[in-house]
């Protein structure tokens, strides 16, 4: 059968494929019959995005083995450049499609230079240094774009650390990036579209991340993760290889960072958007999609921004508790990720979910026979 | 000259300072250096210095102290305790109970909160990290994390929303020296609550030096709690148990050492410092909410793994190393980017020395 | 072991899925009798006290109308989501809001989330009135938007103007928080019309969401540049830490700021004689002695353990009675008691079941029309933008309690 003329990894991608593909045919059903609630309907294009953070950061984390807490860094990056690009262009590439592809490219792009730059020095540093360097660019992106501001007139491109009227813009024209009020009213394509354009952009990156683990490049960079040393000797080029794939990683944050500002009415740098937090709301889809595996990701990343979003709206639990579950969501969402880290990672558990598993398997086979 | 260095802000700082038109003290106003636009430079001298370094002292200890905490948990359990930095807060919050609620004495409060705060780093370690002894370390991480987002939200459902003023527990506000060109004149103590000491004529038009009691409190009581964990790492049995198990949790274990007693043991002795820096961070800078204790928790992790993490001077050196750079780079040079320059010294100094500035070097074995 | 986590995740989340998914069925056959308002803030995280408040007051503002009979007998409800002051979950919060049936909206509480919201109920054609989020933003590029606080730059340059009329100060030192766009766009205009004026701003320090508790250092400068008066664009609670730095370093300006201010003198166990003399600009003072102020003090504190309102929970309370007097004035909730109802005009009353963009028509002339004396000005009146006109006042802190100026 068809199985029989695959190889086991390309079937793991097209099952992949084959989840999103659904998933947008469910939803895009169930919407045009207007049977989505209005929650997830808004919140189509955000699990798009949180996908393609938690599949990219997955190249980091699960197949390169470093533990990086400023994605959000780059998505930041991503998301500025490309609303910049957009907000400059309104007037002159007239085709909204166009210019949003434009400005989709120049934020993975942007995003992936900037990756590449930090990656060549902090590379070199392992382990829980490389966690704090990579925690510490995140927030310096964010910190910098939160006080920069940027404007242009006929005089040209002014750019200032301290405060809107130190631009000395022409009277009448108002600054691009306008410090913490950041970038408002950047053009889009039409809302209608934006969901379809965002699976695309999530198959793109699946496809460039299989592509990546299944290729020569990848099996290099999973080998240096489980020994580096070992890698070194057989002469591979353990800088080049995790330069590599950080900089795959930050350019997918652009894209994702870059789909985020033209779905969003303001951009602003704030910590909740970019800061720690969400690096590490990254990391928490990564590691609860189970560490290396893109499918898991996605799903974990899809599941988990829904989570605390649908405890809102529990309508069919009594008044009270209802209540409760919607002013507490955060609570409930820390209580369920560590009961699920220590039940699925316990050593303990385990070994009882494997003996149980073992005995179940046993009492199926003897019904069997 | 000085058409030279008004061109760069920094070099002004090291440059010969002048004075800018300003009344300033006696022969110190030589060191008066001079604004600079760019960077919102306003008029520096020699007793701005000595207060912001001592500021950046006092901010520094107590980074140091959570760092300690941070540092110590690391070098034996291997893990990174994001939820630390809300135990600071939960230590806070019960100090403020005991203080403000039960109306008791400060120092029934300090007690209360390091006790609650041992128990509930034990009941944590027993809960949530303990079961994850052997997984991967990101999936003890991710409970931490889990953890910390716990521990904020339970805070907000008991105590709300509304920032608490925080009294501080240290009764003594501040010391000043006074002192004019031909040097220090004397120095007075004001408690809280007492009438200010009345003061002689000579130094009714002095100059006068104003630092914090609770500086000098969060300096001395960071120093004394380094010195006491290192003497009692050092020469207790308990001590010398952590060290081991630090070294080498299997052969610890084979030697006698109850490994899961000594991590408990780390685990109390953490959240106690925890509780610490919580009353006497809240009595620095006494607003008190779910969240006082993130932020001061990320520089601490950053101040730990700055003076190389696992090493108990090297959390000290990193915390106060850490305070004096943002204490330094929000006056001098920009209070929007001061976080970006303490950052960007942290990737410097690891770039140069990628262990931490106290840090080991570990040799790789194949 | 990754299998039977996904399934456990998987579990839950069905559950809550199809718990949405009813949700937004659930709203269809909604109850013809009650109107439903729907309100965003942080109930959450590090501005949760501003959107507490604004839950706070609404509720007691709705309890009262209900309890009063309703608009000519008909119903409100409000339910308020939690938007974490954060812009994406203001968005999620308001569609959350639309599947509960929402037919007015309160808006966000804080600006940039509000900002982030307004496009959306532009296109919906929902009727938003925001309590306390403030830029001029807001009210550009729609006609569904008006505001209870007064706009940034309005606040900005009433201050610059006040303090140079009065006197009050040459030198002027500013600190406000840089990642804050309700400080920033005040400050923006406060340093314009400051020029303007021909007052001089000596020291302007900023800091930032990240690090709002240390100020020793925006204080010391603020003290070295000689200012005598200390501008505030912020809010209340890192005020306090302010003016707890200045007494301990001994520095003492004329302390002046805007309606973020108010609420100072209730920030629990703060030492109010630090607050003495503080000048500020706000429409709303919990112990003005007028009536209406000290009806809603008391509701207030007698609903919520005895919490004294701040400003926020001021300007709820008056979107929610804005609301019923630009509904009356419409006059197309009358009728809709057993004894009026003729069933003649049945299609033009104002309802539970009336769609949420005719309520907004209804409401965009209702508003425009009404004058509204409400606990944060009397004769409030709005024009077209959206903008709300009614005197700032200027209170003094003076043994404890605000005085008017």
């Amino acid at each position: 059968m068809l199985k029989l003329n695959m190889k086991k990894t390309t079937r793991q991608s097209l099952v992949t494929y084959a989840i999103v593909i659904i998933a947008f045919v469910v939803f895009q059903l169930l919407s045009s019959f207007g049977a989505l609630s209005n929650l997830i309907e808004g919140q189509l294009v955000n699990l798009c995005l949180y996908a393609i953070l938690a599949v990219s950061l997955n190249l980091v984390v699960g197949i390169s083995g470093e533990l990086s807490l400023g994605h959000a860094g780059f998505m930041c990056i991503g998301a500025f450049t490309s609303a910049f690009f957009s907000k400059i262009c309104t007037d002159t590439i007239g085709n909204d499609f166009l210019r949003f592809l434009i400005a989709m490219v120049i934020g993975t792009f942007f995003a992936a230079l900037v990756g590449f730059l930090i990656a060549i020095p902090v590379l070199r540093l392992r382990g829980d240094y490389l966690a704090i360097v990579t925690l510490a660019f995140g927030q310096i992106i964010m910190t910098l774009i939160n006080s920069m501001y940027v404007g242009i007139d006929k005089n040209g491109l002014h750019i200032s650390f301290s405060s809107e009227s130190a631009l000395h813009l022409e009277p009448g024209t108002s600054p691009i990036i306008n410090g913490s009020q950041g970038i408002t009213g950047t053009p889009s394509i039409d809302s209608d579209y934006r969901f379809f354009v965002s699976i695309l952009f999530l198959l793109l990156t699946l496809a460039v991340s299989y592509h990546f683990i299944n290729s020569r490049t990848g099996r290099a960079v999973m080998s240096i993760r489980d020994n580096r040393i070992a890698a070194e000797s057989v002469g591979l080029n353990v800088t080049k290889y995790k330069i590599l794939t950080f900089t795959i990683a930050s350019a997918f944050a652009g894209l994702a960072g870059a789909i985020f500002s033209h779905n969003i009415p303001t951009l602003v740098a704030t910590t909740k958007n970019f800061g720690y937090d969400k690096s590490i709301m990254i990391l928490v889809f990564v590691v609860l999609g189970g560490i290396g595996s893109v499918r898991g990701s996605m799903i974990a990343a899809a599941l988990l921004t829904l989570l605390p979003e649908l405890l809102r709206s529990l309508t069919f639990l009594p008044d009270g508790i209802r209540t409760f579950v919607s002013e507490n969501r955060m609570l409930i969402y820390a209580v369920i990720l560590i009961v699920v880290m220590i039940f699925s990672n316990s050593p303990r558990f385990v070994e009882i979910r494997a003996r149980l598993k073992a005995f179940f398997r046993r009492g199926t086979k003897k019904e069997a026979v | 000259m000085s058409l030279l260095f008004s061109s760069h802000p920094l070099l002004k700082i090291f440059g010969r300072f002048k004075n800018k038109g300003q009344k300033q003290n006696g022969d110190l106003s030589l060191f008066c250096a001079q604004v600079s636009p760019g960077f919102d430079l306003q008029g520096v001298c020699i007793l701005e210095f000595i207060t912001y370094l001592i500021r950046g002292i006092s901010l520094g200890s107590v980074y140091a102290i959570i760092a300690l905490g941070y540092t110590m948990v690391y070098g034996i359990a291997k893990m990174l305790n994001f939820a630390h930095g809300d135990i600071i807060m939960i230590g806070g919050y019960v100090a403020f109970t005991v203080m403000t609620t039960l109306a008791l004495p400060s120092y029934l409060a300090v007690i209360a909160a390091i006790l609650f705060c041992t128990l509930l780093g034990v009941a944590i370690e027993r809960i949530a990290y303990k079961p994850l002894r052997g997984a991967t370390p990101l999936a003890v991480l991710i409970t931490a994390i889990g953890m910390s987002y716990f521990l904020q939200n339970i805070a907000l459902l008991i105590f709300g929303s509304d920032p608490k003023m925080f009294t501080s527990v240290v009764p003594l506000e501040s010391v000043r020296f006074y002192y004019d060109g031909s040097g220090l004149l004397g120095v007075k103590a004001f408690w809280t609550g007492a009438a200010d000491p009345v003061l002689p004529d000579k130094l009714q038009n002095a100059d006068v030096l104003t630092i914090s009691g609770v500086m000098i409190v969060t300096i001395l009581v960071s120093v004394a709690i380094m010195i006491a964990l290192m003497v009692f790492i050092k020469k207790s049995k308990t001590g010398r148990a952590m060290l081991a198990v630090s070294e080498d949790k299997g052969a610890a274990q084979l030697m006698g050492v109850n490994v899961n007693k000594t991590i408990a043991i780390t685990f109390a002795i953490g959240s106690a410092l925890a509780a610490v820096a919580g009353v006497l961070l809240c009595s620095a800078y006494p607003t008190l909410t779910p969240y006082t204790g993130s932020m001061p928790g990320i520089k601490a992790f950053v101040a730990a793994v700055f003076g190389g993490i696992g090493s108990i001077p090297g959390a000290m050196v990193g915390g106060i190393l850490l305070g004096i750079i943002e204490i330094f780079s929000t006056a001098y040079i920009s209070s929007q980017l001061a976080d970006a320059i303490v950052f960007s010294v942290l990737i410097i100094v690891l770039l140069v020395k990628p262990t931490g500035i106290l840090g080991k070097k570990i040799s790789e074995k194949v | 072991m990754k299998m039977n986590l996904k399934r456990m995740i998987a579990l839950i989340l069905c559950v809550v899925i199809c718990g949405a998914l009813f949700s937004s069925c659930g709203a269809a056959d909604s109850d013809s009798t009650t109107i439903r308002i729907g309100g965003i803030g942080p109930l959450t995280g590090s501005n949760a006290q501003y959107g507490n408040a604004v839950k706070n007051a609404a509720e007691l503002a709705v309890k009262e109308i209900n309890e009063a009979g309703g608009i000519n007998g008909v119903k409100l409800s409000f339910n308020m989501q939690d938007d974490e002051s954060d812009t994406e979950k203001a968005v999620n919060a308001y569609n959350a809001l639309k599947d509960w049936g929402m037919q007015i909206s309160l808006g966000c509480v804080t600006t940039d989330p509000c900002k982030a919201i307004v496009p959306s109920t532009a296109e919906d054609n929902i009727f938003l009135l925001t309590p306390s989020a403030s830029s001029e933003d807001i009210l550009k590029d729609n006609d569904n938007c008006f505001q209870v606080c007064f706009t940034d730059p309005n606040q900005g340059t009433a201050s610059a103007q006040y303090i140079a009329e009065h006197k009050l100060a040459q030198k002027i030192a500013v600190i406000y928080d840089n990642s804050n766009s309700y400080s920033t766009g005040i400050f923006n205009n406060f340093a314009k019309e400051a020029e303007a004026q021909g007052l001089e701003i000596v020291a302007s320090e900023a800091f930032t969401a990240d690090k709002k508790t240390d100020f020793s250092v925006q204080v010391s400068k603020a003290k070295s540049s000689g200012a005598d008066l200390l501008f505030l664009p912020i809010y209340y609670t890192e005020a306090s830490l302010i003016l707890k730095e200045c007494d301990a370093q001994g520095y003492t300006p004329t302390v002046f700021g805007c309606d973020g201010l108010d609420g100072l003198l209730s920030v629990e166990n703060f030492d109010t004689s630090l607050a003495e003399g503080v000048i500020l600009l706000t429409p709303f003072a919990a112990d003005a002695t007028d009536e209406a102020t000290q009806k809603f003090v008391k509701a207030y504190k007698d609903a919520y353990d005895g919490e004294t309102p701040n400003q926020f929970a001021a300007d709820a309370y008056d979107a929610i009675y804005a609301i019923k007097a630009a509904l009356e004035q419409s006059g197309r909730t009358v009728g809709t008691t057993a004894a009026d109802s003729t069933g003649e005009n049945d299609a033009d009353l104002i309802n539970g079941s009336t769609s949420a963009s005719d309520i907004c028509e209804a409401m965009k002339t209702g508003i425009t029309k009404i004058q509204f004396d409400g606990v944060t000005g009397e004769g409030m009146t709005w024009d077209k933008n959206g903008a709300v006109s009614k005197e700032p006042k200027a209170m003094k802190i003076v043994d404890g309690a605000y005085t008017a100026m």
